[in-house]
């Protein structure tokens, strides 16, 4: 444990120039970790003082002998658990060793790196510091984080474990990136504006506030505080989750950076992206907009309104296509035919039967969905987890049966719905045997290594990012 | 019943049945259930009420157990699997009906499991898990031996034809 208070910089440096050492000298994450994670405590702390400050057993001098004993305690702890957490590449393992008195060691096999995120919350930016989030396939936890990491460690950092687990020489030093699309804050707003979901949060808490100022009864505010809280999701928070959103595109993978507060950097390596969902609200048919959301594996499904499952919060649908373009190269979306469900299927959706449809080439499976809420489910043959056929009680009745290709968590789900049941069968066997095709031609996991001799399509859409 | 899948299961395709344990152990817990409740709420009820509340809740009961029983039979009979050269079918369900393919180089990881009932009726449950949360392919009320069986020749067929996600 030599060297534990230097700064992380040069052990960095070191470990670039000796490229695949077998052992490395392990790193700590930055100094300011403890105060950048711990101000939640001392502001509660704070809190606690100033609430309490005029009220009986609390008096000024007790709550300064109190504060003079806790933050220092926190501290001391908060350092213990930075010095106790060290760091380092071993090959194809990132190595996080932590627990002061439990010891835990993780360890991350970079060939299996799904994605890569940079995240830096308000707070750790003011202290100029930034989280490294390693999303790994596999189980809930299946994300492994450092925080907090210097700004430029970080982004230092991400480029190095991106290069190995591309398998390039670690020191080639951050990949060159050329932007796609830039959502400017006039959509992002206008998109919030014409949400339905928008409106419905927003009704009642105006009702409400209409109402506390008509019978002079503020309570009333404080007791639906939470529902101020989703109105506040619901707009505001879109807005500054979806801030200066931009999609770029290097040979490390898709890179999207959003947010105003809290800023995230995301990479998605060339061939992580499970599958793709193209999304039109109601009123967005007024202006043509889309929203594009996708299935990484780490990501997970935790909620539907996750922040990292968006690749594209709002943008014309033939910049939305012409994205999915790029990251499942080889694939036109709109050349796709789409085969209607029969139309026996309006006894089981009355409403929705007449969107239901599914179609498919030599890449992709297609299904679409929703009459109002308009979705376009795009997956990959060879990203197909395993096809199921399902048939309900009614379904069975009208002859009718569902086909399921089966993804990683999130917020894709494919199916062609409601299709005959003979028709579901040949699908279903179809697409077995397009998958197995699929699967055959895929890359490797590592993409650059995989590139000269594999012609999957990740591999052309790096020849392209690097040209 | 037959199932209408032809175009899905070619003739020479190798489709096996479960065993007839998964039936006899789910009617033991039917059963089980049932007298459970006949004592418990017949009981409570013709002692508290009247007597002949109690005996119609009992007949009500045993109604049931009598119109579950086939459904149980039915269910075991609609279980069956097919292994293909790169992938395994598994369909079963009677009311609601499901067919599930997995590919071999799918597979993360294969789980064979028996509770203390499976393990008395000597059956287990296989459990083929993809990276995907839906998947449910499962396959209840193997032999031990054919559940041994069946979870090696995953294993080896999906170390063979694995592939990345």
């Amino acid at each position: 444990m030599t060297g534990g208070e230097r700064p992380v910089e040069p052990s960095v440096e070191q470990s670039g120039d000796r490229s695949g050492a077998p052992t490395v000298e392990p790193r700590r994450l930055h100094p300011l970790t403890p105060p950048a994670r711990g101000w939640v405590v001392v502001a509660a702390c704070l809190g606690v003082v100033v609430h309490n400050v005029n009220s009986g057993w609390a008096t000024p001098s007790r709550l300064i002998i109190g504060l003079g004993v806790l933050v220092p305690l926190a501290f001391a702890y908060g350092y213990l658990s930075w010095w106790f957490t060290t760091f380092r590449i071993e090959g194809d393992d990132l190595r996080i060793d932590s627990g002061m008195v439990f010891r835990r060691t993780r360890h991350v096999r970079l060939s299996r790196l799904q994605a890569v995120d940079v995240v830096r919350p308000l707070v750790a930016r003011l202290f100029g510091l930034a989280e490294l989030q390693l999303q790994v396939a596999g189980g809930d936890k299946a994300e492994a984080s450092l925080s907090y990491l210097g700004e430029a460690d970080a982004q230092r950092l991400r480029a190095e474990l991106l290069a190995r687990a591309a398998g390039v020489r670690p020191d080639v030093g951050e990949a060159p990136e050329q932007p796609l699309v830039a959502v400017p804050l006039s959509a992002v707003v206008g998109s919030v504006l014409l949400s339905v979901g928008t409106w419905a949060a927003l009704a009642p808490s105006v009702a409400i506030l209409v109402l506390a100022f008509v019978l002079h009864e503020l309570a009333f505010v404080f007791g639906t505080l939470p529902l101020f809280l989703a109105a506040w999701q619901f707009t505001a928070g879109r807005v500054i989750r979806n801030f200066d959103f931009t999609v770029a595109r290097s040979p490390d993978g898709l890179r999207l950076r959003h947010g105003l507060l809290e800023q995230r950097h995301q990479t998605v390596p060339p061939g992580r992206v499970q599958a793709v969902r193209i999304v039109q609200p109601w009123l967005w048919r007024l202006t043509g907009w889309v929203r594009v959301e996708i299935n990484v594996a780490g990501y997970g499904g935790k909620d539907t309104d996750a922040k990292e499952t968006i690749l594209l919060p709002v943008a014309p649908r033939a910049v939305a296509h012409g994205l999915l373009g790029q990251i499942l190269p080889g694939v036109a979306i709109d050349t796709i035919e789409l085969i209607p469900a029969p139309r026996r299927a309006r006894w089981h959706d009355p409403v929705g039967w007449s969107a239901y449809a599914y179609g498919a080439d030599a890449e992709v499976f297609v299904a679409r969905s929703g009459r109002f809420h308009r979705i376009l489910d795009v997956i990959p043959h060879a990203k197909v987890q395993s096809v199921r056929r399902t048939q309900g009680p009614w379904e069975r009745r009208l002859g009718l049966a569902t086909v399921h290709l089966d993804s990683t968590p999130g917020p894709v789900h494919v199916r062609a719905a409601r299709r005959d049941a003979v028709e579901a069968d040949r699908i279903v066997a179809e697409q077995a045997e397009r998958s197995r095709t699929g699967r055959r031609g895929a890359g490797t996991e590592r993409w650059i290594q995989g590139a000269s001799d594999s012609s999957s399509g990740s591999a052309s859409s790096l020849d392209g990012g690097a040209g | 019943m037959k199932p209408a899948d032809d175009a899905l299961a070619p003739p020479d395709l190798d489709w096996r049945s479960v065993s007839e344990q998964l039936y006899r152990m789910r009617r033991a817990l039917l059963f089980g259930v049932c007298i459970l409740f006949a004592i418990l709420g017949g009981g409570l009820l013709g002692w508290l009420v009247v007597w002949w509340a109690g005996a119609v809740f009992v007949l009500g009961v045993a109604g049931f157990g009598a119109w579950a029983l086939p459904l149980i039979r039915r269910n075991q009979r609609s279980w069956r699997y097919a292994e293909r050269a790169d992938d395994l079918l598994i369909e079963h369900g009677v009311l609601l009906r499901r067919l599930v393919v997995v590919p071999y180089g799918r597979m993360q990881f294969v789980d064979v499991a028996a509770g203390p009932l499976e393990r008395h009726f000597g059956i287990a449950t296989v459990t083929l898990h993809t990276a995907s949360a839906s998947s449910d392919a499962r396959v209840r009320g193997l032999p031990p031996t054919e559940a041994a069986r069946l979870r090696d020749r995953l294993a080896a067929l999906g170390e063979a034809r694995s592939a990345g996600l």
